[in-house]
């Protein structure tokens, strides 16, 4: 493995661990926030051990996003440092607000974890809602910073020298809102499918009923009405990336010639060297659509851009199918569900409900994880979309193989150990939450 | 507006170094705590740091992003030549905050808190040391951006006696730290005592380790000798720290927990004073005598306009929540029957 591909290997390691746990992080919250208004709203006790079972868990998710937040803001530096030496006075204003974001989210984390008993409820309460807000907050700046990735501004680029720099022009770049958008409400529907989908598992397995239904019921209605909502929010991504990055478009879709009324390409397996796809459903016209709203518009295809600057065009492809192809399913399901709540009372009791979202558990984050991919491979050879080449920023330390394995080594056993400590939580609730159980305490 | 930012960078270094440290030293005084006491010690550490910890270690993040948005040239060049400390200290930061939530949260207490406890304790104290080598480092005259083969760059860059015995300094300085800190926490006259006896046990520690990073200082031809006294600011501050290392001594088992941990505080800060004071605006020295500057390798200027001003709000919101955090857990709690 050379130093290069190392780099971006554990750049992508790092990410894609992170995104997990600030997903949870900036998502749970709200989830508590309901659980415990109807703790102080009903007195029913069954609300209040879901709060409390739920921060438990959530307490373990920050300390693990915490920590592996600051791994990313110092791995910056380490891999990729002849980008920051440039980029960082330049895309360094939402990190920098960040920074307080964080800050209150970690005080308010502070707050509502030990703040049982020892405040006023709606204050707690309140403290709360001020992680979950402030946890946004983050989430839409950080998204700003990698949105100026996509779509550099705020500077002039003359001879190899970056001018006129304006943090605030970089910051409200072209990409940011149709990103942070996305994100956002990507992380809801992740989470809460998540979620509900492993409180569905428990109620399949006929345990603590009163206590997991509950839980499911929150969940499952913040990440239905999520991933409603997904695809339209993907649309607007789309014909934003449509304009803004040709290239990456044209991957995402495996669009190798330019045309007018260009198809949409379903599956298939993209040929490179052939420049073709084969095996693919096509759906006339619909591509053109997507793109730029009309079914008879010229789409940009690779033939268009230079050679050197082509995105690897198989795996930008392959991450968007499964990105869209979830997406889909997910939004299947939660239409099934609100049907279910507001038209067939009776489903809300069936079992095929609940094995439906069992098996949908990790469908969202899937598509989270698939649709990084397709933003930042789909960038490619750019770190700096038309600026800087990801080749001539990395540093110039060779071993970088050494610390992807050591990296590699570290998360999984990370992972690992938050899955046990999971699967724990889950089977003591019993013990610790549930009031019918016989050994309740 | 640039010495705002450059003030706002030294006290997120003075304050994760004084809060981040006592945190660490909560870890490394568990590593120090006979196996008997173990559990006690672990217990009132719990009750003392579990609602800070994540507020304390957010002050490295604000120094790495005003040094990344603020002194990009800076930050480029620590991360290539320090890579290999930084990467270690890193692995530090994971295995500690994991291990220290994981064994509150496990809802089994088993074997594995044993695992999470040697975890937490060797991470505290490596963590720290390493923060130390990079600091020693940085100001050491070693780190080279010309070098050519791997050693010199990557390897010598951070491995010698001077930055050793910085990191060993900063060890006993959180030690130090968090044993001030504990004695206002503990339950029991023993266990205050316990901690005040460790208090004494990493002061004596700091000295020793002091004197080797003078020496080490002096064997490198780093004239550390000459930053420290070559200057009234530093003479003075040498002098204020002795004075009041002297009055915490004498207050050590009198039980005056306020004034104690403000002397401990005040010692630190005169320490990093002194050895900050002298080589400002330079935060690295080069190999050869080059410097990177905080005046002369800034950013753009409207990047540290922006800069400051977003740090300038991010205090007005984050100080009063802090204090009121801090303050709120040094009280008893609330009557049960609010819920
Ligand atoms: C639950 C997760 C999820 C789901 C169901 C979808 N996406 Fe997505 N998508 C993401 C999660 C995500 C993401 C991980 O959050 C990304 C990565 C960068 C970003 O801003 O959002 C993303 C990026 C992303 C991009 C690239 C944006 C850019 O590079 O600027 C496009 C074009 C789409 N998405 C389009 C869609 C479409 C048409 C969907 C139809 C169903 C869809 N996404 C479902
Ligand atoms: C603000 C947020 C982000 C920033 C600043 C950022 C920055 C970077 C940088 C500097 C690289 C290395 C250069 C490159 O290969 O493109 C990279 C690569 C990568 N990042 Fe991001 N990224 C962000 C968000 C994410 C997230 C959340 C993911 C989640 C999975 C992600 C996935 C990846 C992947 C897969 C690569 C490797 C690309 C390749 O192999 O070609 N990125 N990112
Ligand atoms: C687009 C991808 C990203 C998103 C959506 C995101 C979002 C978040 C959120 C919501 C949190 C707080 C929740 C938690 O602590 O678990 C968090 C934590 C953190 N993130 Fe990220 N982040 C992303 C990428 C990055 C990058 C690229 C960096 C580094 C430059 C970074 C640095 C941090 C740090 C330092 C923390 C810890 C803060 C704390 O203690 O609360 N994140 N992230």
């Amino acid at each position: 493995m050379n130093d290069f591909i190392a780099a971006r290997s554990q750049m992508a390691l790092s990410l894609g661990f992170h995104i997990v746990f600030s997903c949870i992080g900036m998502v749970m919250p709200f989830f508590m926030a309901v659980a415990h208004y109807y703790w102080l709203t009903t007195h029913n006790v069954v609300y209040r051990n879901v709060t409390k079972a739920w921060s438990k868990g959530v307490a373990i998710f920050f300390a693990t996003g915490a920590v592996s937040g600051t791994v990313l803001s110092f791995e910056l530096g380490l891999l990729w440092p002849e980008f920051m030496k440039h980029a960082g006075p330049i895309f360094g204003m939402p990190f920098s607000l960040e920074g307080t974001a964080f800050f209150i989210e970690a005080i308010a984390l502070g707050f509502f974890l030990y703040g049982w008993e020892r405040f006023n409820p709606w204050f707690h309460w309140f403290t709360g809602v001020i992680v979950g807000v402030s946890g946004l907050a983050s989430g839409i700046l950080v998204v700003a910073a990698n949105a100026w990735m996509n779509s550099p501004a705020g500077f002039d680029f003359v001879n190899g020298q970056y001018l006129n720099i304006d943090p605030i022009a970089a910051m409200f770049n072209r990409a940011w809102f149709s990103q942070a958008l996305h994100m956002t409400i990507a992380a809801f529907a992740a989470t809460g499918f998540a979620v509900a989908g492993i409180h569905a598992l428990m109620i399949l397995r006929g345990q603590h009923i009163a206590f997991h239904t509950r839980s499911f019921k929150i969940a499952a209605i913040f990440g239905c009405v999520a991933a409603l909502v997904q695809p339209l929010s993907g649309d607007i991504s789309a014909k934003d990336v449509a304009t803004r990055q040709p290239a990456k478009l044209a991957a995402m879709e495996a669009h190798f010639e330019t045309e007018k009324s260009a198809s949409l390409i379903v599956g298939g397996i993209p040929d490179e060297e052939a420049r073709e796809v084969k095996y693919a459903l096509r759906l006339p016209g619909f591509l053109s659509f997507l793109a730029h709203g009309n079914f008879e518009a010229e789409v940009t295809g690779l033939d268009r851009i230079a050679k050197e600057n082509h995105p690897p065009v198989a795996i930008t492809h392959y991450a968007f199918q499964t990105m869209v192809g979830m997406g889909m399913i997910m939004m299947g399901i939660a239409a099934v569900y609100l049907l279910a709540l507001f038209k067939h009372k009776k489903w809300l009791t069936k079992s095929w409900l609940f094995k439906l979202f069992a098996l949908a558990t990790p469908l969202g984050f899937i598509a989270v994880e698939a649709g990084w991919t397709v933003t930042e491979v789909g960038r490619q050879p750019w770190i700096i979309y038309n600026v800087m080449r990801t080749a001539d920023a990395v540093t110039p330390m060779p071993g970088i193989a050494y610390s992807f394995y050591l990296f590699t080594a570290v998360y999984v056993s990370l992972a690992l150990f938050v899955i046990f400590m999971l699967y724990r939580q889950i089977k003591m609730v019993g013990k610790l939450y549930d009031e019918e159980g016989e050994s309740f305490r | 507006m640039l010495y705002v930012v450059i003030t706002f960078l030294w006290a997120s270094i003075l304050l994760y170094l004084l809060l981040g440290g006592a945190d660490f030293g909560a870890g490394i005084l568990e590593l120090f705590t006979s196996r008997k006491n173990k559990a006690i010690t672990r217990k009132t550490l719990y009750a003392a740091i579990g609602p800070i910890w994540e507020a304390n270690h957010m002050w490295l993040i604000i120094a790495i992003v005003i040094l990344f948005v603020g002194f990009p040239l800076i930050y480029a060049t620590m991360s290539v030549n320090l890579h290999i400390p930084l990467t270690i200290m890193l692995l530090g930061i994971i295995a500690r905050g994991t291990a220290f939530t994981f064994r509150h949260y496990d809802a089994v207490k088993d074997d594995t808190q044993s695992l999470y406890n040697t975890i937490f304790v060797y991470s505290s104290f490596t963590t720290p040391f390493f923060l130390g080598i990079i600091a020693g480092s940085a100001v050491s005259g070693h780190i080279d951006p010309n070098a050519r083969d791997f050693l010199s760059a990557y390897i010598f860059s951070w491995l010698h006696w001077f930055s050793a015995a910085v990191g060993l300094f900063t060890v006993s300085i959180c030690g130090f730290l968090a044993s001030v800190y504990l004695i206002g926490e503990a339950d029991s006259d023993e266990e205050r005592l316990r901690f005040a006896h460790k208090a004494q046990f990493f002061n004596i520690a700091a000295v020793i380790c002091g004197i080797l990073v003078f020496a080490a200082a002096y064997f490198e031809k780093i004239p550390l000798i000459d930053w420290v006294f070559g200057n009234w600011v530093g003479r003075l501050a040498i002098l204020f720290a002795t004075l009041s290392l002297v009055w915490m001594w004498s207050l050590l088992y009198r039980g005056q927990i306020g004034l104690l941990r403000i002397l401990a505080g005040f010692q630190v800060t005169m320490i990093l004073l002194t050895t900050t004071y002298r080589h400002f605006p330079n935060i690295v020295i080069l190999r050869g005598g080059g410097y990177l500057s905080l005046l002369e390798h800034s950013g753009h200027e409207k990047t540290i306009e922006a800069l400051g001003m977003a740090l300038l709000l991010g205090s007005v919101l984050i100080l009063p929540a802090l204090i009121y955090l801090i303050y709120s857990f040094q009280q008893k709690p609330l009557d049960a029957e609010h819920y």
